[in-house]
């Protein structure tokens, strides 16, 4: 069978999600946040949601996420996006609203904002992209960065007795009643692809339902900031993240 | 049995020679243009042995940049 035969509209078994602009993403090579949208417009086209959801974007790599996913977006100061959902969410709360962020954004300057949205059981979806580094600012660390790993600011690996301990937020997170899911999932293999579809899809419908605060943190690599080709990163992020980060659900009620 | 036959399309511009879906893929269909580059100089991604593919989409799930569209028939 000549491949001309196979390539044809009908026989489409993947395609790109509409709601994905048709543009060049600023990303470097095999980053994490591309995986991470495309199943966002993926999940929106499915639930039919373009007129419906309400995204905030945050400062880090993901800030130009509006220009990407083809839904109304906030952009939020750093760190602020719980909060910016929570009047959204509130004020229109027929809206699918959701935030994205990454760990720098959520877990360090807006820690207060996290904990304090999920405590008060705000109906809004959190897209937590946790590559243990402050990726846009040149490789810095972060409150989650691992024992050990080097950064640019912890060019000999990150000490316990001078930097503290890798913040796992999310088990932090699942302790509050206002949380209804709180989820790990990663992006590096085709199931994983799955199942982080399916946790982020909850998560919407759990906006929209009413639930509660639902977190779906997908554990990813930073290329550039670990100095790591991206098929050694995703090795890497097996071998050491998984461990300190688990993958599963933490939280589902 | 009927056989199942796949086939990928690239969009070549849009690809930064990130590896992740030839790794992903279990059929050994994909690799990397050796010398040829895209606009943006990036080694972009091609079937190299395109009679191999099952058509899985392992190696669209996997591609941060959506490059990739899947095909997949089954063969009378
Ligand atoms: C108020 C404020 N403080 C600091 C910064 C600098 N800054 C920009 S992005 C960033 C951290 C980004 O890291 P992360 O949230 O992990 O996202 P990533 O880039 O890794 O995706 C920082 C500290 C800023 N823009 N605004
Ligand atoms: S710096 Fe890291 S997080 Fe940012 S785009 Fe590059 S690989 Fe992705
Ligand atoms: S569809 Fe499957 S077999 Fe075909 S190239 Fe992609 S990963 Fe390989
Ligand atoms: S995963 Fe996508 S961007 Fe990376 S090499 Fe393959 S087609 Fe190109």
């Amino acid at each position: 069978m000549d491949i001309n035969d196979i390539i044809k509209p009908e026989n489409r078994v993947y395609k790109r999600p509409a709601l994905l602009n048709d543009t060049h993403m600023h990303y470097c090579p095999g980053c994490s946040h591309g995986v991470v949208h495309k199943l966002i417009a993926e999940i929106l086209e499915e639930m039919n949601a373009e007129d419906k959801a309400i995204g905030v974007a945050p400062v880090g790599c993901a800030v130009f996420a509006y220009n990407y996913i083809d839904v109304d977006f906030i952009e939020a100061a750093h760190g602020r996006a719980p909060a910016v959902a929570t009047a959204i969410k509130r004020l229109q709360p027929d809206k699918l609203v959701f935030t994205y962020q990454g760990d720098g954004d959520l877990a360090a300057i807006g820690t207060a904002e996290t904990i304090h949205a999920a405590n008060r059981g705000e109906n809004i979806a959190i897209v937590f992209i946790n590559n243990a580094i402050y990726g846009m600012t040149g490789g810095q660390m972060a409150p989650t960065t691992l024992l050990g790993m080097k950064t640019a600011t912890t060019p000999y690996g990150r000490r316990a007795d001078l930097n503290g301990y890798p913040l796992a937020i999310s088990n932090l997170v699942a302790q509050l009643d206002g949380a209804c899911y709180v989820t790990r999932q990663s992006v590096h293999t085709p199931a994983a692809v799955r199942k982080a579809k399916a946790a982020i899809r909850k998560a919407f419908e759990n906006s929209m339902a009413g639930k509660g605060t639902s977190l779906v943190e997908i554990v990813s690599t930073c290329n550039s900031g670990w100095k790591l080709p991206p098929v050694q990163a995703n090795e890497w992020m097996k071998e050491h993240m998984f461990e300190k980060y688990p993958i599963g659900d933490l939280k589902n009620v | 049995m009927a056989k199942i036959r796949g086939a990928v399309t690239i969009d070549e511009e849009k690809c930064k020679g990130c590896s992740l879906c030839v790794a992903s893929c279990p059929a050994d269909v994909l690799s990397l243009q050796p010398k040829e580059v895209n606009n943006r100089g990036y080694h972009y991604a091609f079937m190299s042995s395109p009679e191999k593919c099952i058509g899985c989409a392992s190696c669209a799930m996997v591609c941060p940049d959506a490059c990739i569209e899947v095909y997949r028939v089954k063969e009378p």
